[in-house]
């Protein structure tokens, strides 16, 4: 595949393992964190931890969409299915994210729900169309990335003036998210999560860009450097942040320079915000209550809004007990250090969110990278 | 089948008609159902016999195996192929993998009511070229009809009856340390043919499904006098969980060499834009041999003669491994896993 296999090539890996080796200090460590689910499974699926020295070290951290939809969610989105009569679109990982009563989407199709996967957002208004009897959530999941096609449809289906459309918003921001891991008590106080950098996100930058990073650089001096989902691209985002680590340097670097720019798609930012607004607060998975960092649909399209168009309060959910989620989305725990790691949780039957979707740390680890905890 | 047909009987309108709950009532619609669309395709003497079995020649020296499948395949037809001659090829293939030589096959249809006799008799001529061509006839069979909305137009069942000569049988618990992996050629593209049909994906690919029989290849494979440890056909679940089936069974490792695996480039570009692993999609025209190690490059030149093993690949190795795990170098020069299919795989979202 033109345009992909370069970024996979093995050679050229060699050489810039080598290139990582000689930029490392062996008298100290690198902790880096790739915030994106993308770049997790990347890292697994090609190995490219192996290809690092051992004093490179990757944290995985939150940017996996299903991974911090919190319970609460996808119980809402389950009425809507069982109890209200719904058809219910939703991305395919989604289907599989374990809710409360053992229940996921999946299951509760099984049990007579009405829930479809879909491809993209377009899908869901298509199926509005051509079922004008029956009501259709398109139930939004996603970060930045996901936002723009959701807005999309939303303006689509006031165009074609469908009374049988709507979402279920929960898109949520990855700068609060960051922010969240650096304001956490582990990194700030205690310094029990060792933090010396970020692998920015891919395609979540293409649609914001590399400015909203630019604060973290600057205020909690820690270096950013934004780079493509290929293994290639990881690579030398990590020896780009050794060296800014090496050089005592905090700055916003761009390895993905062939799709991310300064400022982002300002096209897609304008769609997002004429149909998009703050939400006060919303609860993460993992990292709880986070303020203005998520996005609710306007009143000037409340009619799409399935939060008002439906009977739908909110109830928060705590994660099973043993389940180490939490921890392991805020980078303070490995999901081999969680209890019920691969014996109770598997990605057959997921207790916690980080198991279901492939970009999940604990789904990552289990499927490619297990064999290393046998050794 | 009884000679029904008489003057008065009007034939089947296979044109226009549809499968009513009549045709499978047990009475005189479901004989003539049977006489004109599955005997008149589907016809030879043990057929012909139109008993409730078929009384057949004992094949002699050897063990039976009997091997059966139930296709359930949704679109019913796609491109390289249709439920019927896959209903042929994935029970030929499965008696062949245990080191058989296919002889009978039975069908058993079940149909829903509403079913299109035009469509049902596209499968069924397709089921009956796939038989002649593999030379492996269908002796006996049987019809159901399901009302509207409780089947999918047509599940089909085949069951199939072969002779192993005495020594030649085959187990996936035979695969030793020290052997080679190989198989037969691309892999993904049945799956992958079946995906861009289905969920309405809108994009056009030129992949076709390699739905074929595979004991020529077999014949030949075992011609060449390798000694052949391991034959199984990675249909669902594709390469990756085949292999964890056999390393579980023989209590084997795997390793494979992610650089060696052949995969058309359409294939892999589909999968790349779904967010899908060919790894772990289906073949219905494929196969993963394991031999011992000495007898690898002998047995890949046979595979290569053969037209249906023309890209075969040596893709790993077999080793010790309490762990039983498939292991692989990652063309990136990394190790990971090759685990188990969970679940369905389903496309990522980012």
């Amino acid at each position: 595949m033109k345009y992909i296999d370069e970024y996979r090539d093995g050679e050229v890996a060699q050489t810039l393992a080598a290139a990582i080796r000689a930029e490392a200090d062996p008298a100290r460590s690198y902790h880096f964190m790739e915030f994106c689910g993308g770049h997790t499974h990347a890292i697994s699926r090609y190995g490219v931890s192996d290809l690092l020295p051992p004093n490179v070290k990757m944290i995985h951290g939150p940017g996996c969409p299903v991974c911090v939809l919190p319970i609460g969610r996808v119980d809402q989105a389950i009425r809507l299915a069982l109890e209200q009569g719904v058809t219910l679109c939703t991305y395919g990982d989604c289907l599989r994210v374990p809710a409360s009563d053992a229940l996921s989407l999946m299951k509760a199709k099984a049990r007579g729900g009405d829930i479809r996967m879909v491809y993209s957002s377009a899908d869901a208004v298509t199926l509005a169309q051509k079922n004008p009897d029956k009501q259709i959530v398109f139930f939004a999941i996603g970060f930045e990335t996901t936002t723009p096609p959701t807005a999309v449809a939303i303006k689509q289906a006031a165009a074609l003036g469908l009374k049988n459309f709507s979402v279920l918003c929960c898109h949520v921001l990855t700068p609060s998210a960051i922010s969240s891991i650096l304001e956490s008590p582990e990194v700030r106080q205690w310094g029990t999560v060792p933090l010396d950098g970020f692998i920015g996100p891919a395609h979540v930058s293409t649609i914001i860009g590399s400015r909203p990073y630019e604060f973290f650089a600057e205020e909690y001096r820690k270096p950013v450097v934004i780079a493509g989902f290929e293994p290639l691209d990881v690579m030398q985002a990590i020896k780009m942040l050794i060296r800014q680590v090496n050089e005592g340097r905090a700055e916003v670097e761009n390895e993905f320079a062939r799709a991310v720019s300064r400022d982002g798609n300002l096209k897609a930012q304008q769609l997002v915000a004429e149909v998009f607004e703050m939400r006060k607060a919303f609860e993460w998975r993992g990292l709880n209550v986070l303020p203005y960092s998520a996005l609710r649909i306007r009143s000037q399209f409340a009619e799409f809004d399935a939060e008002k168009r439906f009977p739908l309060a909110y109830a928060s959910v705590p994660d099973h007990k043993a389940c180490e989620c939490g921890a392991i989305l805020r980078g303070v725990k490995r999901p081999q250090d969680c209890k019920i790691f691969g014996n109770v949780c598997t990605p057959e039957n997921p207790v916690g969110s980080c198991m279901v979707s492939s970009e999940g740390a604990c789904a990552a680890h289990y499927t490619y990278g297990r064999y290393k905890d046998v050794a | 089948m009884t000679e029904i047909r008489k003057n008065y009987v009007r034939p089947l309108d296979i044109k226009h008609g549809q499968v009513d709950m009549a045709h499978g009532s047990g009475g005189r619609a479901m004989a003539q159902l049977i006489e004109e669309l599955f005997a008149r395709h589907l016809g030879n003497e043990y057929l012909a016999q139109g008993d409730d079995g078929a009384l057949l020649p004992y094949p002699g020296e050897g063990r039976l195996v009997m091997a059966t499948d139930s296709h359930v395949v949704s679109p019913l037809f796609f491109p390289g192929g249709d439920i019927g001659c896959l209903s042929v090829h994935g029970t030929i293939n499965d008696v062949a993998m245990m080191g058989a030589r296919p002889l009978y096959l039975s069908a058993g249809f079940i149909l829903e009511e509403g079913f299109k006799f035009a469509d049902l008799a596209r499968i069924v001529q397709s089921m009956a070229e796939a038989a002649r061509a593999a030379g492996v006839p269908v002796v006996t069979g049987d019809t159901k009809v399901v009302e509207r909305g409780k089947g999918d137009g047509v599940f089909i069942t085949t069951t199939g009856v072969g002779i192993v000569a005495p020594g030649n049988e085959l187990s996936g618990r035979c695969a030793r340390p020290g052997d080679v992996i190989l198989v037969s050629g691309t892999l993904g593209d049945h799956g992958m043919a079946i995906m861009a049909e289905r969920e309405s994906l809108g994009f056009e690919s030129p992949i076709v499904s390699d739905t074929a029989a595979l004991h020529g290849l077999i014949e030949t494979m075992r011609a060449s006098g390798a000694d052949i440890h391991v034959l199984r056909d990675p249909t669902r679940g594709g390469l990756a969980t085949t292999l964890n089936e056999i390393a579980r069974q023989s209590g084997v490792g795997m390793m494979l060499l992610e650089k060696d695996l052949p995969v058309k480039p359409a294939v892999n570009a589909a999968c790349e834009f779904l967010g899908l692993d060919p790894l772990y999609v289906a073949n219905e025209g494929k196969l993963v041999a394991i031999c011992a190690e000495p007898d690898a490059d002998k047995l890949l030149a046979a595979m290569r003669n053969h037209p249906l093993g023309m890209d075969a690949a040596v893709v790993g190795r077999v080793h010790e491994d309490p762990h039983h795990f498939v292991q692989m170098t990652t063309a990136f020069g990394g190790k990971r896993i090759v685990d188990w299919l969970s679940g369905e795989q389903l496309p990522r979202i980012c």
